[in-house]
């Protein structure tokens, strides 16, 4: 470590042939662990890569053996094939296709603006209670959603959204984790933006739709993905059970069980499930990573 | 002794009645709460509510709820040994997956921190990637199939190290191991995000004071400069665990069926939409759902007060 610095001392103006290393880092340990980061990261792709790959297989490779990974004549019949053979079934392919768009589309719609307008208060406002109800909210993102699914059947039994659209929509609305990242990140914004605002005029709904919602543009999308992920992936068999009301998820796990003749279709279904999120969050990484940041819970 | 509550009162009166004037001060931010109060209530707070109302009942739907007392609970604990796996089966699955999940969570956010930008998202698409794509799970009863076509099978077999196909997802044996495979591989959810972000906003500068402070490698650097830094998203990272590791269901209903054979990857999630939604044991099935609130609740608050003390 001395002869190093000694070195630094001597030559004080050479420029380091390799970019600068940080202290307190070893090679050895370098190597190894970006070496397991490898192995590792390929483990965790790999079902997804074989996902894909199978849903481009023709039939005669699906069933080769020994089974290869990539396809070697990649088609997009599996695909076709969807709309053909579930065209003939009672509900077609594209009905559960529309239905898992629409509800995923008016959710997050609805949970955006829902959860904006509660947090902007609740961030940037003083009034009695809200603290107190920021606080209920944490502690509901502690507990999953199946804690209270059979009373949520009986209200939306009560209210008569059994069975429609709504039972999925309305209650995604009101989604704690997005009220709780939003307003972690609209903290972040200098309160003087909105006293400038208010001294210009500006009522409090301009102030929230014209100054506040344009400037935490990330946190929209960090929204965004989350509902987007809740809903998409959303089977609704729980309080749904009309077929034309049901969505892509259950449609393909009604493929699957279909049995091997459907192995193509399956896969081609479960392409078209997971990709729409994963595209979703590589548009929009960077500002899901600086919503992120304030994430934090404090005591 | 009188004197002293009355005065409390008086107190109390003055704080509610200003409380009561900021309010009215304020009636704009109430409007702009309302419409997520108000859902939020009706859809979390009312049924956690409703949920521990009903499981001192019995309630089928059909009939007015009747009040049983602690009936349900009696019965859940002492007579109904399918709902005490399944409690054991949660736990081995929250035990083994939740402190594991979010170890690696923070261990691989941790790795990519100071890769060169482009590659460090590229990673992070890759590690978040099984948690959001939804069903791929499923793709996992292809590798652990049955025969002797399953590739997890067909290597074993070609290796040598069995002769014939183990029934992966039918043997009692293997079905808990594979699912928290499945679910250690789901794990890199939000809370990963979470430290991700949270890394890239360390102060660089406290490393460099920690270099000359002594500071000999980057494990040390690790626990005396990152953690401490990392303290809220080290919070939020571990509700979200906790939640997931206690809500499992999805992954053993979709590999291992729903029954399972034995009821051997039975949790408290599937039991719970067994009494519900199967025999429409609505009291019965409350029980369960504040069992797993009161668990949940429980474990998370034990948790944060373990986390406060992390690198201090």
């Amino acid at each position: 470590m001395s002869r190093k610095k000694k070195e630094i001392a001597e030559k004080p103006y050479r420029k380091p042939l390799i970019k600068k290393r940080k202290p307190n880092r070893s090679i050895a340990g370098d190597i190894a662990l970006y070496l397991f980061l490898v192995l590792v990261a390929m483990v965790m792709v790999f079902p997804i890569v074989y996902a894909v790959s199978s849903a481009l297989k023709p039939l005669d490779e699906l069933f080769k053996f020994p089974p290869r990974v990539f396809a070697q004549h990649p088609t997009l019949d599996n695909f076709s094939d969807l709309f053909v053979t579930m065209g003939k079934s009672w509900v077609s392919f594209s009905r559960y296709l529309f239905n898992t768009v629409f509800i995923t589309f008016v959710g997050t719609a609805g949970h955006l603006i829902v959860a904006s307008m509660g947090a902007f208060v609740l961030a940037k406002y003083e009034f009695p209670g809200n603290q107190l109800f920021f606080k209920i909210v944490t502690v509901a993102m502690m507990f999953t959603g199946y804690v209270t699914q059979i009373p949520n059947y009986l209200i939306l039994n009560k209210l008569g959204w059994i069975d429609t659209y709504w039972a999925i929509i309305i209650p995604a609305f009101a989604s704690p984790m997005g009220l709780f990242l939003m307003k972690q990140f609209m903290e972040g914004l200098p309160t003087s933006l909105i006293e400038a605002a208010k001294i210009d005029g500006a009522n409090e709904w301009k102030v929230f739709s014209g100054i506040v919602m344009p400037n935490v543009k990330p946190a929209w999308m960090t929204l965004i993905i989350f509902s987007v992920q809740a809903l998409w992936n959303n089977r609704a068999s729980t309080y749904i059970y009309s077929e034309e009301r049901k969505t892509l998820v259950y449609a393909l796990q009604q493929i699957q069980g279909g049995g091997i003749a459907r192995t193509g279709q399956g896969a081609a279904v479960l392409v078209v499930v997971m990709i729409v999120p994963i595209i979703i969050f590589i548009f929009s990484e960077s500002q899901i990573l600086e919503t992120m940041a304030s994430s934090g819970l404090k005591d | 002794m009188k004197e002293y509550i009355q005065k409390y009162f008086e107190l109390r009166k003055h704080d509610a009645q200003v409380a009561w004037k900021k309010a009215k001060n304020r009636k704009m931010c109430y409007l702009f709460l309302a419409p997520y109060a108000i859902l939020f209530t009706m859809f979390f707070v009312f049924p956690v509510v409703a949920s521990i109302y009903y499981s001192f009942t019995y309630y089928n739907i059909l009939e007015a709820p009747r009040f049983i007392g602690l009936q349900n609970y009696i019965s859940l604990i002492l007579d109904d040994d399918i709902f005490l796996l399944g409690v054991k089966n949660t736990f081995m699955i929250a035990i083994i997956t939740g402190p594991l999940g979010y170890i690696l969570s923070f261990l691989f956010a941790w790795l990519i921190n100071e890769l060169p930008r482009w590659v460090r998202s590229v990673a992070v698409v890759v590690f978040y990637a099984p948690s959001i794509a939804g069903n791929c799970y499923v793709i996992f009863s292809v590798f652990f199939r049955g025969d002797a076509y399953g590739y997890v099978n067909a290597a074993l077999m070609n290796m040598g190290l069995i002769d014939t196909p183990k029934l992966w997802l039918i043997d009692p044996k293997y079905m808990l191991p594979i699912c928290m495979l499945v679910i250690l591989w789901m794990s890199l959810g939000a809370g990963f995000l979470s430290f991700v972000a949270g890394l890239q906003g360390v102060d660089k500068s406290q490393f460099e004071a920690g270099y000359m402070d002594g500071v000999k490698n980057r494990w040390q650097e690790l626990w005396y400069i990152t953690l401490p830094n990392m303290k809220p998203m080290l919070m939020f990272g571990a509700v979200m665990s906790i939640t997931q590791a206690f809500g499992v269901c999805d992954v053993t209903m979709a590999l291992c069926g729903y029954p399972s054979t034995d009821y051997a990857a039975r949790t408290i999630v599937t039991h719970l939409f067994d009494y519900g939604f199967s025999r429409f044991e609505m009291g019965y099935a409350c029980a369960i759902a504040t069992i797993l609130f009161l668990m949940m609740i429980l474990c998370n608050k034990a948790i944060q007060s373990l986390l406060r003390r992390v690198g201090t």
